[in-house]
């Protein structure tokens, strides 16, 4: 057997509107995600409970179940609610495949990304938020400058490994018939039988954007965390944890 | 029963025989991960710079590519190794269906078996290096040694992070459905498109993995009370 490299090289161009496919589904779903996931994680922190009860629900829902499951009920499931759909006018949005693997994407990572912000909100040193009453902050101001930014930095090691994993996640949308990097492989695999040299080549781009977008994440993580780090030629006194590799697989 | 059979129009087994398939490849998937999480830990932490890239090579891998590749990756490779084995074996052209449980069962096996080698890889390092020197001092040999002293606790170290694992193991099986193995997620498939109520059916599943995920925690709860049963707390 030969490897058929004709298969790849004759494809680049399918390829590469598969791999900016995938992107633009991480990017949209990562920003919207996290942007529902910081009102979210500040109600889960919240003493009320009905105020952090539902968050609590939704977050476990999400984090509970698979990925797969949560697309389908979203892509297959509003079909059961078409007339529905349609008086509210939703009908053109939810019979998309895009815009439903947007939105469970969407959903899927606000879960993770909550718990994540919940444990670092609450990682703050109560000191801080002492001293900030004490100068007599405001509670949004307080949030707003103190709790957040020290959060955010808490919560990047993990929130790393989130953003990688949604990456990887993306490839579950090919299911639905969306032609994102792994959709063009699985109709180029039906189309030209090279079945290893496909997946080997779309595996190593996987890989190879994984690995980078792991990098960058630790630059910032570098770059912001620089007052604690020791100035060079001074030995560290308190070593910072390295961040454990956990699996966040949907 | 019969209330559940009319809501589901009589699809309702259909949830219980994908639980059924949906337990047992993971609990065997779980059991190829765990010998396989130990021996990379082995690798990762051994003298010998081969194993060291070797495992290394195989979590670096794993880690990169997403789960449903490697699955659909490890199907298709199966396939035509053992179709070219079977061919090399009879002399003539065969054609063989792989079993999509077998498939299953490797795949995910061997994708956990990454994240389970990092769990044991903490786990081993957890361990004080004086108890080591200690046995050493007493006499025990590198067999003993792992026998009672690390092995013993390293599963208190390990038990939390392999539970994490198993939890989105569960999870990742429903991938399974995409090489037709007949899990749970395929069945409610099958059911849904069949009955034409997705939703009522989706939502079922979403709910039975959810139990699974609840009941699992509840384990892992009581075997963390075992593991640590010996330990002093503050």
């Amino acid at each position: 057997m030969t490897p058929d490299f004709g298969a790849i090289t004759n494809h680049l161009d399918r390829y590469l509107d598969g791999v900016l496919m995938t992107m633009e589904l991480t990017a949209i779903s990562v920003a919207a995600g996290l942007a529902l996931a910081v009102p979210l994680a500040l109600m889960r922190v919240s003493r009320k409970p009905a105020v952090w009860m539902p968050v609590y629900g939704y977050v476990y829902f999400f984090r509970g179940t698979p990925l797969l499951v949560q697309i389908f009920l979203i892509y297959y499931g509003s079909g059961q609610f078409r007339s529905w759909f349609e008086s509210a006018g939703l009908w053109t949005l939810f019979r998309e495949p895009y815009f439903c693997a947007l939105l469970s994407l969407t959903l899927n990572t606000a879960a993770y990304t909550t718990e994540i912000l919940r444990g670092s909100i609450q990682a703050v040193p109560f000191g801080e938020i002492e001293a900030a009453r004490a100068l007599g902050m405001s509670r949004w101001l307080l949030i707003r400058r103190i709790v957040l930014p020290k959060a955010f930095r808490f919560a990047l090691p993990a929130y790393t490994n989130e953003v990688v994993f949604l990456f990887q996640a993306t490839s579950l949308v090919s299911i639905i018939t969306l032609m994102d990097l792994f959709g063009v492989a699985r109709v180029l695999i039906s189309r030209t039988f090279a079945s290893f040299e496909i997946l080997i080549f779309v595996g190593v781009i996987y890989c190879a954007i994984s690995y980078a977008m792991l990098y960058g994440f630790r630059w910032i993580e570098h770059r912001w965390s620089g007052h604690l780090r020791a100035m060079p030629g001074i030995a560290a006194k308190g070593v910072v944890a390295a961040p454990v590799a956990q699996p966040i697989v949907r | 029963m019969d209330a559940a059979e009319t809501f589901y129009r009589g699809y309702g087994w259909f949830f219980w025989e994908g639980l059924k398939i949906t337990i047992l490849v993971a609990v065997c998937a779980g059991a190829v991960a765990v010998p396989m999480g130990l021996l990379g830990a082995w690798g990762k932490l051994s003298r010998s710079p081969l194993a060291r890239t070797v495992a290394n090579a195989y979590t670096v891998v794993v880690r990169g590519v997403p789960e449903l590749v490697l699955i659909i990756l490890v199907y298709y490779g199966l396939t035509i190794l053992m179709q070219m084995f079977a061919s090399w074996l009879a002399g003539s052209e065969i054609l063989i269906d792989i079993d999509p449980f077998l498939t299953g069962v490797i795949a995910l096996g061997s994708i956990y078996g990454a994240f389970a080698t990092e769990v044991f890889r903490g786990a081993y390092l957890a361990v004080p290096t004086g108890q080591i020197e200690a046995a050493k001092a007493t006499g025990m040999n590198r067999s003993l040694i792992v026998r009672r002293v690390l092995l013993p606790q390293m599963w208190r170290f390990a038990l939390p992070g392999l539970g994490n694992v198993w939890l989105v193991l569960i999870k990742a099986t429903a991938l399974m459905s995409v090489i037709q193995l007949d899990e749970l997620m395929r069945k409610t498939d099958i059911a849904a498109r069949a009955v034409r109520e997705p939703f009522k059916f989706y939502l079922t599943a979403a709910l039975i993995y959810l139990g699974i995920t609840f009941v699992s925690m509840l384990a892992q709860q009581r075997a963390e009370g075992w593991a640590n049963r010996g330990v002093r707390r503050s």
